[in-house]
């Protein structure tokens, strides 16, 4: 008994840890994306946003004081001074030339090319000596493009510094990258074309289910044919409609577009629930002479709540997190372009820019994950519903 | 924040438009057939079969004009050019076009990548979640890649894939675990064939939990008898699985796959946002995307949409015959 207990044991272990790693591997890019959107631009630049909680190592090139202000200590010039300014941090290395700024580690004493030596101690106080004057504007490299003003002389250090987080990547995606308007595009496109279908659908959804007529089975065929239907079928037509009927682009192209895509899911999903509706509470609202409008806002529309909220969901997720449709139905202007429209336009633009398309990411990524997390129930009931949708 | 008023007023118009529609023709039926006096019974028939038409006639319009017309319009385009008929031109032209040949070739793998790999994840992911104790937070998280939009999922796999010149800090986490393992860093999404897979994992990553949490339901619908028998004649965790557990699921895996099958066929925004279909990674949608609204060649781009249209037909024709068989 023992044996098979350990067994047991075991192998929920082992259970454990793969759905353990399952998750884990499921997740990491997300929080990949999340965390750095937080960091620092020029340190997400130099390192894996991995290691973003350790002490960040960075190579750069300070200035000392400028030449003019060197003291004299006995035969030699000396210029002393801080790479850090009035900041902190540490050196663990310094070089001469910016091809080695490890060259030596932080407290030796480097001969420099020119006569002289550099100390960088680890606190970033510097100090260098030459036997002649400095040269204005730079012996280290010959920088000759000193301008007026009188320059330091630079130093290549290599520092660490701690990690750097910071919202300001936020402040600058919603702002100067638009992504705040591209907000409120977006909530302009997805809130009409979640709604309008409901009604529509519900209605349609009702008749379906509980009126008899003639062409009734071959009408839900046909939902069920539409529901497959590829959206690249429709643009090109539907596009020319609208500007044939002088809509044009612009929102109310994409609530009518978003609102027929939708249309085939909606009615599919309400019927499916609607005809489980039990039979005796419809059948004796009639009886008492309901007519089928009242049965339908008294009775079936308050039953059918929970199908209408997976669809509502459905439908709010896919207009929100849509590309295409907003592309072809909306224009490309600033009043007009959603965010995913705006990211791809970032991913172009400011493609190494990974603290700036991060945040802008998860911009755009952070109502439908509220939504989902909240009315996840909801969600997955309507995807049990309508998996014969592709999307 | 005009905009938001705009859309308020939509919502408004929408909705009491709606009702307005609804409420009016109803009580106009209503008039025109009053149920009661001496006709009672004959207009009660007359707008019995009129009343289901009202109820339908929204949706029909919608359906009608934004998805049955665009089908034929779309397929006068592809076979006419400028308004004139110039029968299979469109098709000969695509057959012979390399780049064609290429999203052909590319859109099979995804076919055949995709949807099993997502199904098989998904097939695991259900079963081992189901019997641990935190399974419905690890199935939810599983999950979570479902909410996100594929623009988003590019950026996030854009930045794993992320490539710099060797000797520098990798800072994609491909490119940082090849190197640690002692191999070059290498630009992942240039490289032919490589970075198609590279694209597919990114769909894989979205559809698994979508999988997941269908076969999941599928799996905990199955009755116990069947399991305890098989364990009673001594059956291993493994075999109980797959040869008790999974066939009597075939029909919600069929319809995973299929599912899944469609979304791939029309795959446009992670392709669009992160190669734009260069380095050989060009798919159907995309190309039908280029040709009408970056070239202005409609009929060339309603031609290939119209390959994507019968590429979905079985899917289709599949669909109904199983609806029907249900209602049956």
């Amino acid at each position: 008994m023992d044996n098979i207990a350990g067994k047991r044991g075991r192998l929920t272990w082992v259970l454990n840890i793969a759905v353990f790693l399952l998750v884990l591997l499921w997740t990491i890019p997300t929080i990949g994306l999340l965390v750095s959107s937080f960091r620092d631009a020029q340190q997400i630049q130099t390192s894996g946003w991995w290691t973003s909680l350790t002490p960040q190592k960075e190579s750069w090139a300070a200035r000392t004081a400028t030449p003019g202000s060197a003291a004299q200590d006995g035969g030699a010039y000396v210029l002393e001074g801080n790479v850090f300014g009035d900041d902190a941090g540490e050196v663990v290395a310094f070089g001469v030339t910016p091809m080695q700024p490890e060259a030596f580690a932080a407290g030796e004493t480097a001969d420099h090319p020119d006569g002289g030596t550099l100390t960088v101690a680890a606190d970033g106080s510097y100090r260098l000596t030459s036997p002649e004057p400095f040269a204005t504007p730079d012996v280290v490299v010959g920088d000759t493009a000193g301008g007026a003003e009188p320059r330091g002389l630079r130093i290549f250090v290599t520092s660490t510094e701690p990690p750097d987080f910071t919202t300001g990547n936020y402040g600058t995606v919603l702002t100067a990258d638009g992504m705040g308007q591209s907000f409120l595009n977006t909530l302009t496109v997805s809130i009409p074309a979640t709604v309008i279908p409901i009604l529509v659908a519900a209605y349609a959804a009702y008749a379906l289910a509980w009126m008899s007529f003639p062409g009734r089975a071959l009408l839900v065929s046909a939902v069920v044919g539409l529901l497959v239907v590829p959206l690249q079928l429709s643009l090109i037509p539907l596009l020319q409609l609208h500007n044939n009927i002088g809509l044009g682009r612009g929102y109310i192209g994409a609530w009518l577009a978003h609102t027929g895509f939708g249309l085939p899911l909606a009615i599919y999903l309400l019927r499916n629930y609607m005809v489980g509706l039990p039979r005796e509470v419809i059948e004796s609202a009639r009886v008492d002479g309901a007519t089928d409008f009242e049965i339908f806002r008294k009775i079936i529309l308050p039953l059918s709540l929970p199908a209408l909220a997976a669809f509502g969901i459905f439908q709010f997720l896919w207009t929100w997190n849509d590309l295409l449709v907003a592309k072809v139905f909306l224009g490309t202007s600033d009043t007009q372009m959603v965010m995913t429209g705006r990211i791809v336009e970032l991913l172009g633009s400011r493609g190494t820019n990974w603290e700036l398309l991060t945040a802008a990411a998860f911009i755009s990524m952070i109502v439908p994950l509220i939504v989902f997390f909240l009315l996840q129930k909801y969600f997955v009931r309507g995807l049990l519903a309508g998996s014969v949708k592709g999307g | 924040m005009n905009q938001i008023l705009l859309a308020a007023i939509t919502i408004v118009i929408g909705v009491v438009g709606c009702l307005a529609y609804f409420w009016l023709s109803n009580m106009l039926l209503d008039r025109m057939f009053p149920p009661r006096g001496s006709n009672a019974a004959h207009n009660l028939r007359v707008s019995g079969r009129i009343r289901p038409w009202l109820f339908l006639a929204p949706a029909i319009f919608f359906l009608g004009v934004y998805l049955v017309y665009p089908v034929f319009g779309s397929l006068w385009l592809a076979v006419s050019r400028g308004g004139d008929f110039i029968g299979m031109d469109n098709f000969i032209w695509m057959v012979n076009d390399p780049k064609f040949r290429e999203s052909l070739l590319n859109n099979l793998l995804w076919l055949i990548f995709v949807p099993t790999m997502a199904t098989l994840i998904g097939l695991i992911a259900a079963q081992l979640t189901d019997s641990i104790k935190w399974g419905a937070i690890a199935k939810s998280l599983i999950f979570m890649p479902m909410a996100i939009s594929f623009v988003g999922a590019a950026v996030i796999w854009k930045f794993i894939y992320e490539f710099r010149a060797e000797g520098l800090a990798q800072i994609g986490l491909l490119n940082a675990f090849v190197t640690s393992l002692g191999f070059e860093p290498r630009a992942w999404l240039t490289l032919p064939v490589w970075n198609t897979f590279f694209l597919m994992i990114i769909m894989v990553w979205m559809q698994a939990g979508f999988a997941m949490v269908l076969l999941s339901a599928a799996l905990r619908g199955i009755p116990d008898e069947t399991i305890e028998a098989a364990i009673l004649d001594g059956a291993s965790p493994w075999q109980v699985f797959w040869r008790v557990q999974v066939p009597q699921i075939w029909g919600t895996i069929a319809v995973v796959w299929t599912t899944i099958t469609i979304m791939v066929l029309k795959i446009f925004d992670i392709v669009f946002a992160i190669t734009n279909g260069q380095w050989g990674t060009q798919v159907l949608a995309n190309m039908m995307y280029d040709w009408s609204f970056r070239a202005g060649d409609f009929n060339r781009g309603a031609a290939i949409a119209i390959v994507i249209m019968i590429a979905v037909l079985p899917i289709m024709i599949w669909n109904i015959r199983n609806a029907s068989r249900e209602r049956d």
